[in-house]
């Protein structure tokens, strides 16, 4: 934010007091970062699936634009905007109409504290981290009501395996970050990230063997925590049918499809912040294009994720409550433990 | 399985009602292979019961028969199972020709045996790709239609169809092969065993997959016997039965090959991954099959000469049965003398397959289930008839 107000103030002379800084720089923080939600968001739709198809030996999308469908997305949501609004008879409506609204704002509210470059970023604020876990996990009330508004038995189901999945996923996705925070010292998203400055053995995810584990787990959880294959539950497109969206059309199933990969995006981004250096490069401390470069890196992670969802099959729902509670809880705390007693060994901590 | 409780059963403990949860799965759902509709009792994520409602493509083909000659009915023994018609014409030529007691040239029969086993080999790919979307996979069925896109290839140059080929004839086969159609059948084997290997590294011994499907949807011999499972069903459940073997028919006795069956690798004999795992390597065993048939394969006539274009039957009644890709396909004619079936039962494997559902559905997990009716692989054209 400071960037933004420093322009206004610097390049375009404007004469603004403390609150016309922060009314002005926080509303057109808040234009770019919903611009970059929704763009990134049309993006991987359209990246998945030409992902997907070069997993899967076809094209996918070649005809909408000149060059390999790349307007399909536009295509898509001209077409999503069309269809028929539709609300279920017996649909509890205030609920249903309030649920994708709420699973997007929670997928667009953590975008505040992504620090995309060294003063990029909409809200510098001291709880950063936990800022974002807080509101991100205001999704499942959503997910929740959606699967109960329907009044559908599969959105049902979808629903119940959602929230089951999301709040226990999100235990050992906020675990393994905690050694990051103890490393660090701060919650801040800017101080994780100046704290890794110094080459790839400065990074959180290389520093130490225990803090790679706690990568390793915040990557799968994150997984889990976006519903995404092998771990998408709430949709189990075999299963059922569409899981807790079945009974939506139009804009609304829009919203939770654009909200789904929005926080694919979100996900990669903090682990790139917390775990991969944020816009610090392998070697060297200069900052080179570190939007650029933080970029590229959580765009490697998404691709990750497009990789594993198109290979594995899916997790049974109790097995992946095993994996959660038996395998991963143990293991983040752990990690805990052990990069705890190595700051403490190190007298690497932090002031 | 039976002793698995849920949250009914905790209304004797606490004062709170709970009722089961009736769940209509299909006509319309992505699980259920076709219109087959499952109507499931749940207690939570555990099924309480399931029965298969089934009729949804009924289109009277035994009563059809009775008015068609028997060389027309061939046409409608392709829409039975719309994924192995190979299969299905084999099935009715043989029955036919075992009451006519005709010779079919050596030749057709050689052309019968690699097509069926081709037929078995793209029946069962679809299996195996669409059991893998059934647990959440989604790659390996493009693989299998790939794979499958050759086979129908070569169908096609062979027969004029890519989907239902009416090939088949009472006393041969309708044409001769086409020009470069061994060349192509080779090549297509030689590819094919290398790609069996890329599936099994990609599905059949992946954890989650092996986790999914290992001691799951059990059924044994005693159940196969009980409901009527034939096929992969019951050769996943550790008995080796098949007809090609067991009860001779055309020219299988001259090849070489094995039948493979469960053995309980993973988990437990009779188990998902087993029913997967012997489709797996019937493909491998077809291959072998077709490779000995092209390599012998003898020229001459194609369709017998003994044959009238209207057969008259003399009267009569014959079970005549062979094996489908998805187990014993069989047909009862009841013949009058005439040129037309006085009576012809069809006996499908799908439709016995279909119903041991309803034994082993019961205490089993949602997802289960699906994976469950993945593992059976039924077809609903042949169900229904």
């Amino acid at each position: 934010m400071e960037i933004i107000t420093k322009l206004l103030t610097e390049t375009f002379g404007l004469q603004l007091d403390q609150t016309g800084q922060l009314i002005a720089g926080g509303l057109i923080m808040a234009l770019i970062m919903a611009l970059v939600m929704a763009t990134c968001a049309i993006v991987w739709t359209w990246a998945e699936r030409k992902v997907a198809g070069f997993i899967q030996s076809r094209y996918g999308p070649m005809r909408v634009g000149k060059y390999h469908g790349a307007l399909q997305p536009v295509a898509d949501m001209v077409k999503i905007l069309g269809k028929e609004d539709i609300i279920p008879d017996d649909a509890d409506k205030p609920l249903f109409v309030l649920a994708p609204i709420i699973i997007f704002i929670a997928s667009l509210l953590p975008w505040a504290a992504v620090p995309f470059a060294p003063g990029f970023i909409a809200s510098d604020m001291d709880l950063g981290l936990f800022y974002i876990f807080a509101v991100s996990s205001g999704a499942i009330v959503g997910i929740l009501m959606s699967g109960w508004a329907s009044n559908n038995k599969w959105a049902l189901y979808g629903a119940a395996r959602g929230a089951a999945q999301m709040v226990s996923y999100e235990i050992p996705l906020a675990l393994a970050t905690i050694p990051v925070v103890m490393r660090t010292g701060s919650l801040n998203m800017n101080d994780i990230v100046i704290g890794q400055q110094g080459g790839i053995f400065q990074w959180n995810a290389f520093h130490d063997p225990f803090l790679f584990v706690a990568f390793m787990i915040y990557f799968v959880s994150s997984i889990a925590e976006v519903n995404r294959g092998p771990f998408d539950m709430p949709e189990t497109e075999s299963e059922l049918v569409a899981g807790y969206h079945t009974e939506y059309t139009g804009m609304r199933f829009a919203l939770f499809f654009l909200s789904e990969y929005a926080n694919l995006f979100l996900v990669s981004c903090i682990a790139t912040a917390v775990f991969l250096g944020g816009w610090n490069l392998p070697v060297g401390n200069a900052v080179v294009l570190p939007g650029l470069v933080f970029l590229s890196k959580a765009v490697l992670l998404v691709l990750i994720q497009i990789w594993i969802r198109w290979t594995l099959p899916r997790l049974r729902v109790d097995q992946l409550m095993h994996v959660c509670w038996k395998v991963l809880i143990p293991l983040s705390l752990l990690c805990l433990l052990g990069s705890g007693i190595l700051l403490m060994v190190s007298g690497e901590i932090a002031a | 399985m039976s002793n698995v409780t849920g949250w009914a059963d905790q209304d004797k403990v606490h004062d709170i009602k709970s009722e089961l949860l009736e769940i209509n799965m299909g006509p319309q759902h992505p699980a259920t292979h076709g219109v087959l509709r499952l109507l499931v009792k749940t207690d939570g994520e555990i099924v309480d019961s399931v029965t298969a409602h089934i009729g949804y493509l009924h289109r009277c083909a035994e009563k059809i028969a009775e008015g068609n000659d028997y060389r027309q009915f061939m046409v409608y023994t392709d829409r039975f199972d719309y994924l192995a018609p190979m299969n299905m014409n084999f099935s009715w030529a043989v029955a036919v020709e075992n009451m006519l007691e005709v010779e079919v040239p050596e030749r057709a029969e050689y052309i019968r045996v690699i097509c069926a086993e081709l037929q078995r080999i793209c029946s069962h790919l679809i299996a195996f790709g669409t059991f893998g979307l059934d647990i959440g996979a989604w790659t390996p069925l493009l693989y299998a239609f790939r794979e499958r896109e050759v086979i129908l290839n070569i169908f096609e140059k062979l027969s004029g169809g890519r989907m239902l080929y009416n090939y088949f004839d009472i006393g041969g086969v309708r044409f001769d092969t086409p020009e470069g159609f061994k060349e192509e059948v080779i090549d297509f084997i030689n590819m094919f065993e290398v790609k069996l290997d890329e599936y099994n590294t990609l599905l059949s011994y992946n954890k989650i997959f092996v986790e999914r499907t290992a001691d799951v949807g059990i059924i044994t011999a005693e159940d196969c016997a009980d409901y009527g499972c034939t096929g992969p069903i019951l050769r996943g459940a550790g008995k080796p039965w098949d007809c090609r073997k067991d009860d001779p028919y055309s020219i299988y006795d001259k090849f070489d090959f094995e039948i493979p069956y469960g053995e309980g690798e993973m988990g437990t004999v009779g188990d998902c991954w087993d029913r997967y795992m012997v489709r797996i390597r019937e493909m491998f065993e077809s291959c072998r099959i077709v490779r000995q048939a092209i390599e012998s394969m003898p020229e001459g006539p194609v369709m017998t000469d003994d044959l009238k274009r209207n057969v008259k039957v003399p009267a009569g009644s014959l079970y005549t049965r062979t094996e489908s890709s998805k187990g014993e396909m069989g047909y009862q004619i009841i013949s009058d003398g005439g040129s037309k079936p006085f009576r012809n039962k069809v006996r499908s494997p799908s439709f016995s397959n279909l119903h041991v559902i309803e034994k082993v559905g019961r205490g089993q997990m949602l997802s289960d289930l699906v994976a469950t009716v993945g593992s059976l692989d039924i077809v609903l054209g042949e169900i229904d008839r």
